[in-house]
Order: C-alpha cells, then structure tokens, then sequence
C-alpha cells in the first residue's frame, strides 16, 4: 500500500533572532548572530556569560494571567503554534481529526526550580496549585491540544535534543497510520537557568569564549569549544496531501521520510564513526524513496562541539556516498545557538524555507575550517539552491544516542 | 478594625484580576465563581492565598469549597 503523502502548511516560530518565521527567517539569511549577554547578576556564578535569549518575550503576546499560569516551554509552543495554525490558514477540521506531537527536551524546568525556590522561602501554600501542570514534560502537548481543540491524541516524545524533530516524525507517522488528517507538530525548550547553565558546563558541553558571545557558536570552525544555550520553539502544520488540497491549502514542502536510530554507544558521547546518524539517513532516503543524488541540502545538528561536528560530516558522506559531493551543509545553530528541544523544529522550519524559497542560510563565524570537514559547508553568506525537484534533509541528535533524520522533499 | 464590604470587594477585584485577568468591575457580590466568572477551583486555591496575604483571614480548605459566590467571601472575611 502506498504510503500517505504528508505536506507541511503552516510554519511558526520564536526564537532568539526573531519573535515569528518572517524575522528568524530574514536573520538566519542576513547571517545575524541571536546571542546575547546573560544578566549581570548571573557573571560571578557561571563560566558561561551568554545564551541564545528569545528575541520576543511572551508578555508581548499573552495577557498575564495566562503567563502565571503557562510554564514558558508552554508560552512558546503556543505562541509558535498560533502562528503556524494561523499561517495554514485555520483550517477547518473535525477535532477528532486533529492532533498533537510537541515535545520538549527538558520540561518545565523553570517552574520546577521557581517553585522550589517558593517552597523554601515561604512554605508550601504559596507554591503555585499550576505547578504540576506547568512541570510536566507533557505540558507543551497538553496546552497546544487545549488552545486548538485536538481529540485525535496529544504525544509529547522525549529525546533530549532530538525531541521536536523526533516530534515531526511521529506526527507522520500518525497522519499515514490514519489517525489523524492535521498534526500540530514540533518542540519547545525554555531553560535558560543558572543550574542548567551550571550542569551543561560542568560536562565542558558549553562555549566558554565570553569575550565574543556572539562568534561562540562555531560550527566546524577549529576553535569551537562548545555549544550555546538557546532557548525557543518551532511549530509544523502537518497534513496529508489529501486533505491539504481539499482544502485548497498552500503547501510549504513534502515530508517525505523518516528515519530514527539509536547509537547505543554512549549515554552523551556520539559514536565518533558517525554509524547512528548515517543508518538514520539512510533510512529516511528508503522511507521517502529517495536517492541520495537527490539530496541537495543538509541542515546539520552541528552544534558546535568539538566532539560532534566533524563526526556528523562523516556520517552525511558515509551515508549519502559521492552525492555527498553535491550537498550543501549548513548549521542555522550558528546563529541560534542550540535550542535543545526546540532545535528539530526550528531547523526543519528552515529547511523547509530554504527548500521553498531556494536560498540556503549561511553558518557563520567559521574563520578557520576544521580540515578533518568532510563536506561542503554553505560560508557566511546565503546559497542558492537547485531548482526543480530536489530535496534536504534535516539532522537532529541528543543525549541519549538518539539520532533522527528528516527528509523533505520540494513541492 | 473590620474591613468595609466595599474594601474586601475593591481587594478581591485586585486579586481575581491579577490572577484570571477579570475586570475589577464584574466582580459584584451576586457573581457566581464558577458559572459567572469562569474561575476553576486551582485558580480558587489561589485566590483564598492571595485573600489571606491582603486580608489576613485564612480560608481553609474544607470551607473554601463552600464559598461559591462573591458575597460568600466577603462575609466570610468580615466574619
């Protein structure tokens, strides 16, 4: 049986370089780097300075008593959401029919640790009676499912920085198992924190180059020390084509396959040959029926790691052979930094344009080329892409030896 | 000093705005919480902490329950 055909249309965001699609888009192809200086009174407590700090806070678009009441993972899948249902045009469609994949990669961190705060200093009444529904990991799903109706099923898959793409997966997997004709799909993560900040440098994961926040994030450049914490969401409309263009609806890109392994190698470390990743790959080119010479793009998870970029560059050539020749890479993180659960969906968003739009983003702050890089990688400025009938594919790993990868496929 | 019904209104109006956005004016003594103002009952466990910060009478839990309408409050605090 064929399987169902499942198209992007709508698209939604707010991330660190903007407070919807329009502006992250114009930033990532301007190049613009969205890291910015923590407060000040974090400075004496961390060795990180810096974060990919959201460039649209919440307040500007909820009233505040929805905010008391909405951990912020919450307040940006929905901001995210809105703008992604609103930019497929609202459908119209049975809410039974209607579903929800949105993960998050940490959960309500922020609410955990405000709340415990609360707890200590004046006692157990004044902890907020919303915590636990701000808390849990589920909570992005639940409050996307509530604000839009959706009865079809509201899923929240975990894997750490993996979590929204592994979210746009299951959502096709969803529409072609029949149970639903819309998924509302992608992730969210809001943890910037000094105990998060604090955990991730104690395993030397983070970027410590305070004198440039903004050239911290590095990807593939020889001088990369580390990632930087971004926070954000990014939110599909999903639907099968069928429905799509009952409706009349513009449609943004195919997504075509899906591929999902595990590296088993390590419970942080990626496996240095790359294997993981490539199977996933290559499992997504099967699943779209794909070869890999029609693959034109890459949006790597590069994240600014010493220990991962170069392994992922490997791991794209190892799976896609000498088409690998013809890819162009990019990592939009560079520009970002990493939004943990939320970095699946932001850089399918981005994916998807730049298959849509035939422009592909830049990576910047790449002075000195790591030479053990093992593919093209797109340089400072924007590329064009291939016109006709081409496809990309986006990468998304975590902790965990999660590895997911997206195939999308142009209109 | 006993609060006037007019200061525990204006007060619970603060409160109920603060925490579901209501307008202070359609807090009137008559309105139900549930059916008129829409408050579900954790926001209501917020509302008598935030009541017993600014009025200084604790509601406990058993009789929370009890109090379903603005004027239900204002007694019991006057009380």
């Amino acid at each position: 049986m064929p399987k169902t055909d499942v198209v992007v249309t709508g698209l939604g965001a707010t991330t660190p370089l903007g407070g919807d699609v329009a502006t992250t888009w114009s930033a990532l192809l301007d190049g613009r780097s969205g890291i910015s200086t923590l407060p000040e009174e974090w400075h004496d407590k961390l060795p990180v300075h810096f974060a990919g700090q959201i460039a649209q806070e919440p307040s500007e678009k909820l009233p505040r008593p929805r905010l008391r009441r909405l951990d912020r993972t919450q307040q940006f899948a929905l901001i995210a959401a809105q703008e992604a249902w609103d930019h497929s045009g609202a459908p119209e469609v049975d809410p039974l029919r209607l579903g929800v994949v949105v993960s998050s990669g940490i959960g309500g961190i922020l609410t955990i640790l405000e709340q415990y705060d609360t707890f200590r200093e004046k006692g157990w009444k004044r902890v907020s009676p919303f915590t636990v529904p701000m808390l849990m990991p589920n909570s992005p799903a639940a409050a996307v499912a509530l604000e839009f109706t959706a009865r079809a099923g509201a899923h929240a898959p975990v894997s750490a920085c993996a979590s929204s793409a592994e979210a746009i997966a299951n959502a096709v997997d969803m529409i072609r198992a029949g149970r639903a004709d819309i998924v509302i799909a992608g992730g969210t993560e809001a943890a910037i924190h000094p105990l998060n900040i604090a955990s991730f440098a104690s395993m030397r994961a983070l970027s410590t180059r305070n004198d440039d926040p903004q050239g911290a994030s590095r990807p593939w450049d020889s001088s990369r020390d580390g990632f930087v914490m971004g926070e954000g969401a990014g939110i599909l409309v999903l639907e099968s084509a069928e429905h799509a263009a009952a409706r009349g609806a513009k449609v943004y890109a195919h997504v075509s396959g899906v591929g999902y392994t595990n590296d088993a190698h390590d419970i942080v470390m990626p496996d240095p040959e790359g294997a993981g990743q490539a199977r996933a790959i290559t499992q997504a080119l099967t699943d779209a029926d794909l070869k890999p010479s029609d693959i034109v793009h890459v949006n790597a998870h590069a994240t600014s790691t010493p220990a991962g970029d170069v392994g992922e560059t490997r791991a794209i050539r190892a799976a896609l052979g000498d088409a690998a020749d013809q890819v162009a890479v990019t990592s939009t993180k560079s520009m970002t930094g990493h939004l943990l659960g939320g970095a699946g969906a932001v850089e399918s968003i981005a994916t998807i344009l730049a298959l849509h739009e035939g422009l592909i983003p830049p990576t910047i702050n790449i002075t000195d080329l790591d030479p053990e890089v093992a593919v093209d990688i797109v340089r400072d400025k924007p590329r064009d892409m291939p016109s006709g009938d081409v496809a990309a594919i986006n990468e998304s790993f975590g902790f965990g030896g999660h590895n997911i990868a997206l195939a999308f496929h142009r209109v | 000093m006993a609060l006037s019904e007019q200061e525990i209104l204006a007060g619970l109006g603060e409160i109920i705005e603060e925490i579901v956005g209501t307008e202070p004016s359609e807090v009137t003594p008559e309105k139900n919480f549930v059916d008129d103002l829409d408050i579900d009952s954790l926001s209501m466990v917020e509302i008598a902490v935030a009541a017993q910060d600014k009025f200084g009478v604790e509601i406990p839990d058993d009789q929370l329950k009890d109090l379903k309408t603005v004027q239900d409050v204002v007694n019991f605090i006057q009380k």
